[in-house]
């Protein structure tokens, strides 16, 4: 699978699929998507890459370690929830604030926050499950 | 004044927290600190001897979970007042003690700790009203206790002695919490101050027995009674500050507590004071002679222990006022110089490295404080006059002075118990202090101040509470006895009350006489005691040992049979069970009947007709039927893994036609995912490339194939032959938009109507993958054998 053509093709796909994602993610409270579809989305980009270029390699560009990400993520969620508490309404009650930026109004939720900590979970948790797999025996997990 | 007594048994345990930081900023004196906390409560709880001498009693509630009216109550009489006077007041000098006797061991941070939260749980034990808060600090002391056992973790007997006294209490815990909810269900009372008011309301059900069973387990495992006492010598593993705390005022005292606490519900039946006064006899006396058969003085000051603690619920057995106004003050006096004599022998073992008593003699010039303490305990344990113990000596003699045999015979056990208990004091207090001096491993010299404060004060306090005996039998036996009788009862006792030629004090002199004579033949009876306990070859400690390690070989066995690790055999029991859960409700609950009226009288034309479907409809069925179909033909692994991606590509495409795209975008997404991840899984288990298994596993596993997916489409039938209920998605459609200001009803479901379900989700998909991460690494290190090593038994002369 580490024919050159893929290797030269796959930081333009990386880069399209992980957009693509956050599209689908930021699109999801109106239209098909949202936080779970669109972690899986980026889960595949990275799973492509660690397939052209090396589990290390993606490692480095992740920065963080992939359950790491995933732990960020539920605690996002949680903190999403918790936000409510501070209105003396039940865990987990969204919130809206319409910021007008200009001409455009631009809708941010708790709602919205809690789908970016459901993306980074699935993310995280399959990236990490693929790496994993991906590494070779002697490469560090 | 309410939230106060709450804070006595909360404030250990903040003190706790602390503890480790403390300890780190304020080294040497973290000790003399930490006590203020144990030393304010005791200061605190002093305030209220006077208004109780005076018949009041205080309760605070705070409520627990209102909807069951259950309160997290506290209570202060008589009783519950001079245990935890007695709690603290110990405390504080053993937290002064524990930092001096461990300085520079580098986790007294934390042993301070556990010392002090140990201590709240005892508090919180005794001012507890509420049995469920009861029954949690029990446990928690058992916890606790466990952590101070077992704080040299390092040793192994240190670690069997955490684990036993730990496996022994805690099934008296669970006694406890059966005795606890059934009085509870019995009389619809979760507080014993109510309780002790409803008088016959226990004693008279026919429950009675088992309820009794319950609390008689508690506190004889709790409280060491003869044949559960040989966890309580192995606790002494411990530091001995700990043994000093748990062994004299606290933990073993929890089971005291306990029948004082129930006397006036459970108690004065006939059945109760034959079980407490023939247990608490025979530990009396099994106790004794278990001190005089060790040379440790360590450990016959716990054998000692378990003696003192069959006095005691010998006395509860018997009741009656006498008895009971003994077994207060035999509690004090025993508290007071048992803790000052276990700190003593710690100081004599930390500073001339041995507590052999056969070893040590003639330190009494080089530690003359230590000796002056001992001299002051060892008065109380002998029980002359001017210490506390002669006045509960004296009392307990009254209390079975009758002319019938029964009677005669606890004094008999009595005397008898108090002379060899004396003995044992003698022994202490001469051997290693009088005659020559003997060369031990660290030349002796006198232990620091901390170490010295409390082994003096407590010694001290036996004296002064008898000189101070008109005081301390009105303000602390009266209201004691009168909680435990739960009838009012005046203390009587005084100096001039004693009369010097009754037959009770000449049983006195009979008893130290006896001790004495005991004490001269201490090494005699050491040695007949040794060939005894060899002779018999086995105690209740490798009964102990035996049932443990038929316990882990059991759990092995049967972890063996169930967790085989063969995954074609999990499935296989999953699937089955799956295929059960399906057929059982179709067949069973005539789930299946709402299939059949329509196949009625043969006329099948209406069942079997071709779907009116369109043309790309069927392409889409086609496709997932060539899916699968190639699944099954395929020869090789891989091919198979990616024409099941096949069918579920197919299954998208139905979703997306059927108007659920968002379903369909995941399915696919899920479905390259897993063919991806399904293939590396492939490479990673170098299996072979084809399947090749005998005929008849595939005929297994093909039948239970086909019996599963017969289930789900016979499921899906009578699902879809009943009219669909729209309520919900009406709502979620009509609502989406104006409350959740979402147009796609799956992602506002998802994140806003069901939020808390997909927080658990992804807990779980995060969870998980930490589990398949460990899967992953562990297969990296290959897993030692474990190796089941016989559990060592500490050799024994």
């Amino acid at each position: 699978m580490n024919s050159l053509i893929f290797r030269t093709l796959t930081p333009f796909l990386v880069t399209i699929i992980l957009v693509f994602s956050v599209y689908v993610l930021l699109r999801g409270h109106n239209e098909p998507g949202g936080g779970f579809i669109g972690g899986l989305i980026a889960a595949s980009a990275m799973t492509i890459f660690g397939m052209a270029s090396g589990v290390s390699e993606v490692r480095r560009a992740l920065r963080f370690d992939p359950l790491a990400i995933a732990g960020f993520g539920v605690c996002i969620a949680v903190l999403s929830g918790l936000a409510s508490l501070f209105t003396g309404s039940p865990f987990l009650t969204s919130i809206w604030l319409y910021l007008e930026l200009g001409d455009t109004v631009v809708p941010l939720s708790t709602p919205l926050f809690f789908d970016i900590g459901v993306y980074f979970a699935v993310f995280g948790t399959i990236s990490s499950v693929a790496l994993s797999l991906e590494a070779d025996e002697s490469e560090e997990l | 004044m309410d939230a106060t007594i709450a804070l006595v048994a909360i404030g250990p345990f903040a003190a706790a927290a602390l503890a480790p930081l403390i300890n780190r900023y304020t080294k040497p004196f973290a000790g003399w600190l930490l006590a203020l906390v144990p030393a304010a409560i005791f200061l605190y709880l002093l305030s209220f001897l006077d208004p109780i001498a005076h018949g009041e009693t205080v309760r605070a509630a705070i409520d627990w979970v209102p909807a069951y009216g259950l309160e997290l109550s506290f209570f202060i009489d008589g009783l519950s007042l001079t245990f935890a006077l007695t709690i603290s007041g110990v405390g504080a000098l053993i937290v002064i003690y524990a930092a001096s006797y461990l300085k520079g061991h580098h986790h007294l941070g934390r042993f301070l700790a556990f010392l002090l939260a140990f201590m709240g749980a005892m508090l919180g034990l005794v001012l507890a009203d509420n049995l469920l808060a009861l029954f949690m600090f029990w446990e928690l002391t058992s916890i606790t206790s466990f952590l101070l056992i077992g704080f040299d973790h390092a040793r192994q007997a240190s670690r069997r002695g955490a684990i036993q006294a730990l496996v022994i209490t805690n099934m008296g815990g669970l006694a406890l919490l059966v005795g606890v909810v059934l009085t509870q269900v019995l009389t619809g009372e979760w507080d014993m101050s109510a309780l002790r008011e409803m008088d016959d309301v226990l004693r008279g059900h026919a429950l009675y027995g088992l309820v009794l069973a319950c609390f008689l387990a508690a506190a004889f495992t709790k409280s060491a009674q003869f044949p559960l006492h040989f966890w309580l010598p192995n606790a002494m593993e411990a530091p001995t500050p700990v043994s000093a705390f748990l062994h004299s005022a606290t933990m073993v005292q929890a089971g005291v507590y306990l029948l004082a606490r129930m006397t006036p519900v459970l108690g004065e039946t006939n059945i109760w004071a034959t079980l407490l006064t023939i247990f608490g006899g025979v530990t009396l006396i099994w106790g004794c002679l278990g001190a005089l058969r060790q040379s440790d003085m360590k450990q016959m000051l716990a054998q000692t222990t378990i003696a003192s603690l069959g006095l005691l619920v010998l006395l509860i057995g018997l009741g009656g006022e006498l008895a009971i106004s003994a077994a207060l003050l035999y509690f004090v006096a025993h508290a007071l110089y048992k803790a000052a004599m276990f700190m003593i022998v710690g100081a004599v073992d930390h500073e001339t490295g041995t507590r052999e008593i056969t070893a040590l003699s003639g330190l009494a010039d080089k530690m003359p404080v230590t000796f002056i303490s001992t001299a002051l305990a060892v008065l109380s344990m002998v029980g002359l006059p001017l210490s506390l113990a002669f006045f509960a000596k004296e009392e307990m003699y009254y209390a079975v002075f009758k002319p019938e045999w029964q009677p005669l015979l606890i004094l008999v056990v009595l005397v008898v118990g108090n002379a060899l208990l004396a003995a044992v004091g003698l022994l202490i207090l001469i051997k290693p202090f009088l005659g020559e001096l003997s060369p031990t491993p660290k030349s002796p010299h006198e232990a620091p101040i901390a170490m010295l404060v409390g082994p003096l004060l407590l010694g001290g306090a036996g004296v002064v509470a008898s000189l101070l005996i008109d005081w301390f039998s009105h303000d602390i036996v009266g209201p004691g006895a009168t909680a435990i009788l739960n009838e009012p009862v005046e203390g009587h006792l005084t100096w001039g009350g004693i009369n010097w030629l009754s037959p009770v004090v000449v049983l006195s002199a009979l008893t130290w006489l006896l001790g004495i004579l005991a004490y001269t033949q201490g090494s005699r009876i050491r040695t007949v005691l040794r060939r005894g306990a060899n002779a018999v070859g086995w105690t209740a400690d490798t009964v102990f040992d035996a049932v443990m390690f038929g316990l882990i070989r059991f759990a092995a066995d049967v972890t063996r049979l169930l967790h085989h690790g063969r995954l074609e055999l999990y499935l296989g029991v999953v699937f089955i069970m799956f295929a059960l859960a399906l057929f059982v409700p179709l067949l069973g609950l005539g789930g299946l009947n709402a299939l059949l009226p329509i196949a009625e009288l043969g006329d099948w034309s209406n069942v079997l007709r071709w779907p009116d479907l369109r043309s790309y409809e069927w392409g889409v069925i086609l496709l997932a039927a060539i899916g699968l179909l190639a699944v099954m033909l395929a020869g090789n692994r891989l091919f198979a893994i990616i024409a099941l991606g096949i069918q579920g590509a197919a299954l998208a495409l139905i979703f997306l036609l059927f108007g659920a795209p968002d379903l369909a975008f995941t399915q696919f997404m899920v479905e390259v995912l897993s063919v991806v991840i399904l293939t590396l899984v492939m490479t990673r288990l170098r299996l072979d490339e084809a399947d090749k298994r005998p005929l008849e596993d595939l005929a297994r596993d093909g039948t239970i194939a086909l019996v599963c997916g017969l289930g789900v489409t016979l499921t899906l039938m009578v699902v879809l032959s009943g009219p669909l209920d729209l309520r919900l998605s009406e709502f979620y459609a009509a609502t989406s938009v104006p409350i959740a200001h979402g147009a796609n009803i799956v992602n506002v479901i998802l994140v806003d109507y069901r939020g808390i379900d997909t927080l658990g989700e992804i807990a779980v998909v995060m969870g998980a993958g930490v589990a398949i991460l460990a899967l992953l690494r562990s297969r990296k290190r290959p897993i030692a054998p474990i190796i089941r090593a016989p559990l060592r038994r500490k050799a024994k002369s």
